[in-house]
């Protein structure tokens, strides 16, 4: 069992890597996109109201927040590591925010104060996994209770409103037509972090520490140092969601996003990241984001409950793990 | 090692001493046997889920579904109780232990068969388990009006002194350190999490005993849907959200590893009453309720700061050449 999860975190090299066409038609993404346009198709044709331009650009909304997340995640996932504590991270955030709007601070102290948050709640779990090298699921565990914790002490039951007017345009605000400031950014963001991951040395050194990170010591890969930096970024992250969805929602409560841990791992592994580390691609992310946002939206359209579609999420989730696990078992107990 | 667990244990004890003596000079009450009994009865449905959850940290895996099993089981009964109010109360419990165990197999199949990580199992059973609460429910809530009396009154029929919530508890613990600690179940569980290789080689099966602990933990979970929904006279589908946390939290306060292989019947049951204690102490020397949870966060990353310096200390001589840790759950 120890020796089949063993080859599993590594790469497995084919024999033969078979044409390039091949390879792309039997690959993760293209399969997951694939998943998209059926899903897609099966929404216009179970609702008359899902092909509009602005339902679409509504639709956006479900997922560019958590898709902001899962792009850090995906990082850290990668690198085998994870972080539970970045929906307890945007409650915090957006409870300091909401703490100093109150104070009468303007919009641009505002994003400031909920960037900061972010990134100071990083630290303190990059600090906690890489200088005291703790296990980062039960630490963020930890964190999550401490960071919701702290927003439970300061509002209780209130919520915070009175936001300045401007501050809205980050979660409501549009570019241009029909695309959102959010969208934007969203978009903006896949290409920076697909960039950063796949085409720089530190993007590679993720890979490497993910898949060996005994090896990546010996590589002379500063490991500690970078898991820092990508629970910082992952905070950073968490920071502008919280700016984000603080503006669409105009109001502060601690249960602000609720759950989206799970939600952005989901999409993360959805996406074709290996759950294990040292496998995955933000292509992946960014389709896994696009079917998430899909269903959820679709589901909405024919009035189906938010509770019942986190049961589609969790199979979705599941079936879409096991698929290629049972795909790959029957295709050995053909050859043999 | 053994001398390090008792170590940990005795401290627990100490700390947990520690704080009810600190907290009865500011609550005269607080120490008495009555109202350490009401605490032990109060963190009864937390210990018997700390348990189950340990089981499966102990095979290297990890069970965030307990509370949404909960949820579902405890409004699977209560239904059942307002709908058939005939039922013998012995069918519905052992019901809610099958139920519990069956969405715990499922659990443990995903694990052993397909051999998806625990983690995401149990995040995407999580969903799946409390919106077929909700499914089955409808988002309705049963009240304590729709159910029996006998339904609700069996978990506070006073036997001893205490009352019977306290005692299956008790019963609990007992049948779960010898499962644990006499059986062969037992030691393979040990085995398999902290040395999966040489327990392939010393003939355990792995994947079978990661089931078993995911079909023991559901069965727990079962067992606490009931008792949860009797206690507290209503089943709605947010029952216990995030308890799974608690559970956990037990769990690496009472000094088991997340890494798998270490911990103790004996730390589980002192980390769920860390928990408890500071729970019930709350209200008495007058801090907000909504304090809990950011407490309880600061425990936890104390205990696994504990946890990591005393694993290491025990770890250095035989392992120091394994390299690279291998951390997953």
């Amino acid at each position: 069992m120890s020796e089949i999860a063993e080859t599993r975190t590594r790469q497995a090299i084919p024999d033969r890597l078979g044409t390039p066409v091949s390879r792309l038609l039997g690959s993760w993404e293209v399969l997951l996109f694939g998943v998209a346009v059926v899903i897609f198709v099966a929404n216009s044709f179970a609702s008359p109201y899902f092909l509009n331009a602005w339902n679409l650009s509504d639709a956006t909304f479900n997922f560019t927040e958590k898709a902001m997340i899962a792009f850090a995640m995906a990082m850290l996932v990668i690198a085998g590591e994870i972080d539970l504590s970045v929906a307890a991270i945007i409650a915090l955030a957006s409870t300091a925010m909401g703490a100093a709007a109150q104070m009468g601070i303007g919009t641009p102290g505002l994003v400031a104060i909920g960037i900061g948050v972010g990134l100071a709640c990083g630290a303190i779990n990059g600090t906690l996994v890489s200088v005291l090298k703790l296990p980062s699921i039960v630490v963020t565990i930890g964190t999550m209770s401490l960071f919701r914790g702290i927003s439970y002490i300061v509002l209780g039951d209130q919520a915070y409103g009175k936001y300045p007017a401007d501050f809205a345009f980050f979660g409501q605000g549009y570019v241009f037509w029909v695309f959102s400031f959010e969208f934007v950014l969203f978009a903006v963001l896949a290409v920076i972090f697909g960039i950063v991951l796949h085409a720089t040395n530190f993007g590679r050194q993720i890979f490497v520490i993910g898949n060996n990170e005994f090896a990546a010591r010996f590589s002379g890969i500063p490991v500690e140092r970078i898991k820092f930096k990508l629970f910082l970024l992952t905070g950073l992250m968490s920071g502008i969601a919280a700016v984000c969805l603080t503006s669409r929602l105009g109001s502060t409560r601690p249960s602000i996003a609720q759950g989206w841990e799970l939600e952005v791992v989901t999409m993360v592994v959805l996406g074709g990241v290996s759950i294990l580390g040292g496998a995955g691609t933000i292509a992946g992310v960014v389709i896994a984001a696009f079917v998430m946002g899909l269903v959820t939206f679709g589901l909405g359209l024919l009035n189906v409950p938010g509770i019942v579609m986190s049961i589609f999420v969790g199979l979705l989730l599941i079936i879409t793990i096991a698929l290629p696990i049972v795909a790959r078992r029957i295709r050995h107990m053909r050859t043999k | 090692m053994k001398k390090l667990l008792k170590h940990r244990e005795l401290l627990l004890v100490g700390i947990i001493a520690i704080m009810v003596a600190g907290f009865a000079t500011r609550a005269p009450g607080f120490a008495t046997p009555g109202n350490l009994a009401n605490i032990f009865n109060d963190t009864s449905i937390l210990i018997i889920l700390a348990l189950g959850q340990m089981t499966v940290i102990l095979t290297k895996s990890i069970d965030l579904s307990v509370a949404a099993n909960l949820a579902f089981t405890g409004m699977a009964v209560a239904m059942l109780d307002a709908a058939y109010p005939g039922l013998p109360l012995a069918l519905l419990v052992v019901l809610a232990i099958g139920i519990g165990a069956v969405l715990g197999a499922i659990n443990g199949y995903l694990v052993w068969a397909l051999q998806i990580p625990p983690i995401v199992v149990t995040l995407g059973t999580l969903t799946i388990y409390r919106g077929m609460a909700f499914v089955l429910s409808g988002g309705a809530w049963v009240n304590s009006h729709q159910m029996t009396p006998g339904f609700l009154n069996f978990p506070r029929v006073s036997v001893l002194g205490m009352p019977l919530l306290s005692w299956i508890a008790i019963v609990i613990v007992l049948l779960m350190w010898g499962l644990l600690t006499r059986t062969a179940f037992g030691r393979a569980a040990y085995a398999s999490g902290g040395n999966p290789t040489a327990a392939v080689y010393a003939g355990i099966d792995i994947g079978k005993t990661r089931f078993f602990a995911f079909v023991l933990s559901g069965a727990l979970s079962g067992l606490a849907g009931y008792l949860w929904v009797s206690r507290y006279a209503v089943a709605y589908v947010d029952v216990a959200a995030g308890f799974e946390l608690d559970t956990v939290a037990a769990s690496v306060i009472g000094g088991i590893s997340i890494a798998g292989g270490i911990g103790s019947v004996g730390g589980a049951v002192l980390g769920a009453l860390f928990l408890g204690v500071i729970k019930n102490a709350l209200p008495v020397i007058g801090i907000s309720p909504f304090a809990q949870m950011a407490i309880s966060g600061i425990v936890i990353v104390l205990a696994v700061v504990f946890n990591a310096r005393a694993e290491r200390r025990a770890g250095r001589i035989i392992l120091r050449d394994r390299g690279a840790k291998e951390v997953s759950a």
